[in-house]
């Protein structure tokens, strides 16, 4: 296990209230991670937070959305090399302590992709309106049938990568709704992809972009966007090319 | 029939819009892959303008029999949507390329300071 070269990459804008926690969280977690901090633009001091915590930090010039921050870290994996990355989100919201829980199924072998989700397991005590139960349930319902497996949380952030997944989104990745696009992208490239349950914090600091008046008119924005993309052309090759 | 008074101004307008179009070409202002489509609509309608005859026999196909110069509205139209949705898709392009550019010298910068502080790459 030692000798595979990792790193955590955790987007952040304007985070500089708990970017610090997560960065150390993550390093006590593991010591031997880099912790990589794409820094979205953020006006805050988010990147010197993260820096003085010992991350190493991409610094974007502008805001690029959450899409455009993840691939930069994805392209960083990618040409530095590393065989295993972790996505966690910069607010706080995914508890690196449970990082080994989507760590297993890709250190194993058994997926290329791992995603640690909420409602995989009933009663997970995750707390949210009503609104977005329902939009939840929905966007999981649509994307389980068209990736033809069980998917219950389709915009979790907390994700374990290898190689080939790296690669994948490195070269490609969705900017409008990046995590439920991705999945589908992810089956369309015969990826292998696994629901890990998990359990997620209330968010450290920050606002989640989506509040639960605007679950309606996100919810349509999503389903468009799933659908455009069923008929968008592959960008990248489909397997093995590099 | 159409009005004579359209014609000519409709006429004036459009050469103007050619003579425009063709100012900012030669000044460098226009790219002239994204004037093709302005300047397209410049020539068709000012010879629909002044053809009239032209414009009347169209109008009579089309079963527009009140109006003649309804064709004209018809055709600009047409050809702003064109333009419009072209100008989507330099839009898109743009953008796409702007987060390249963003992301790429996010990285460089990344590795930049890394070889300042060490000496040597990250990697």
């Amino acid at each position: 296990m030692g000798s595979v070269r990792r790193v955590a990459l955790v987007p952040a804008f304007n985070e500089e209230a708990i970017v610090g926690r997560v960065v150390d969280e993550i390093r006590a977690f593991d010591p031997s991670i880099d912790v990589v901090v794409v820094d979205d633009g953020s006006y805050d001091r988010t990147a010197e937070v993260a820096q003085e915590h010992g991350a190493t930090v991409v610094r974007l010039p502008f805001n690029l959305g959450i899409g455009g921050a993840v691939q930069t870290g994805f392209r960083y994996a990618f040409e530095h090399g590393y065989d295993l990355a972790v996505r966690l989100d910069g607010d706080g919201q995914h508890d690196p302590s449970q990082l080994d829980r989507i760590l297993a199924p890709v250190l194993a072998g058994e997926a290329d992709i791992a995603v640690g989700s909420r409602f995989a397991e009933e009663g997970a005590g995750y707390r949210s309106s009503r609104s977005r139960r329902i939009g939840i349930r929905l966007l999981a319902w649509v994307v389980s049938r068209i990736v033809g497996r069980r998917v219950t949380d389709t915009t979790s952030g907390f994700q374990a990568l290898n190689r080939r997944a790296i690669e994948l989104f490195a070269h490609d990745y969705p900017h409008d709704y990046p995590e439920v696009e991705a999945t589908i992208m992810v089956s369309r490239h015969r990826l292998r992809s696994v629901e890990v349950p998990v359990s997620m914090r209330e968010r450290g600091g920050g606002r989640s972009s989506i509040t639960a008046l605007r679950s309606v008119y996100y919810m349509v924005k999503v389903l468009l966007a799933i659908f455009v993309g069923l008929f968008r052309r592959n960008v990248v090759p489909e397997e093995g090319t590099s | 029939m159409t009005p004579l008074a359209v014609s000519i101004i409709g006429t004036i307008a459009s050469l103007a819009l050619v003579v425009v179009v063709l100012e900012l070409i030669r000044s460098r202002r226009l790219r002239e892959r994204y004037a093709l489509l302005w300047l397209l609509t410049g020539i068709v309608l000012a010879v629909l303008c002044a053809w009239r005859d032209g414009l009347n026999t169209i109008a009579g196909w089309l079963g527009i029999r009140s109006y003649p110069p309804a064709v004209l509205f018809a055709v600009g139209i047409l050809f702003i949507l064109a333009v419009l949705l072209h100008y989507s898709t330099v839009i898109s392009r743009l953008s796409d390329q702007n987060t390249l550019l963003a992301q790429r010298l996010a990285l460089l910068e990344t590795d930049q300071r890394a070889i300042a502080r060490t000496g040597r790459p990250s990697t």
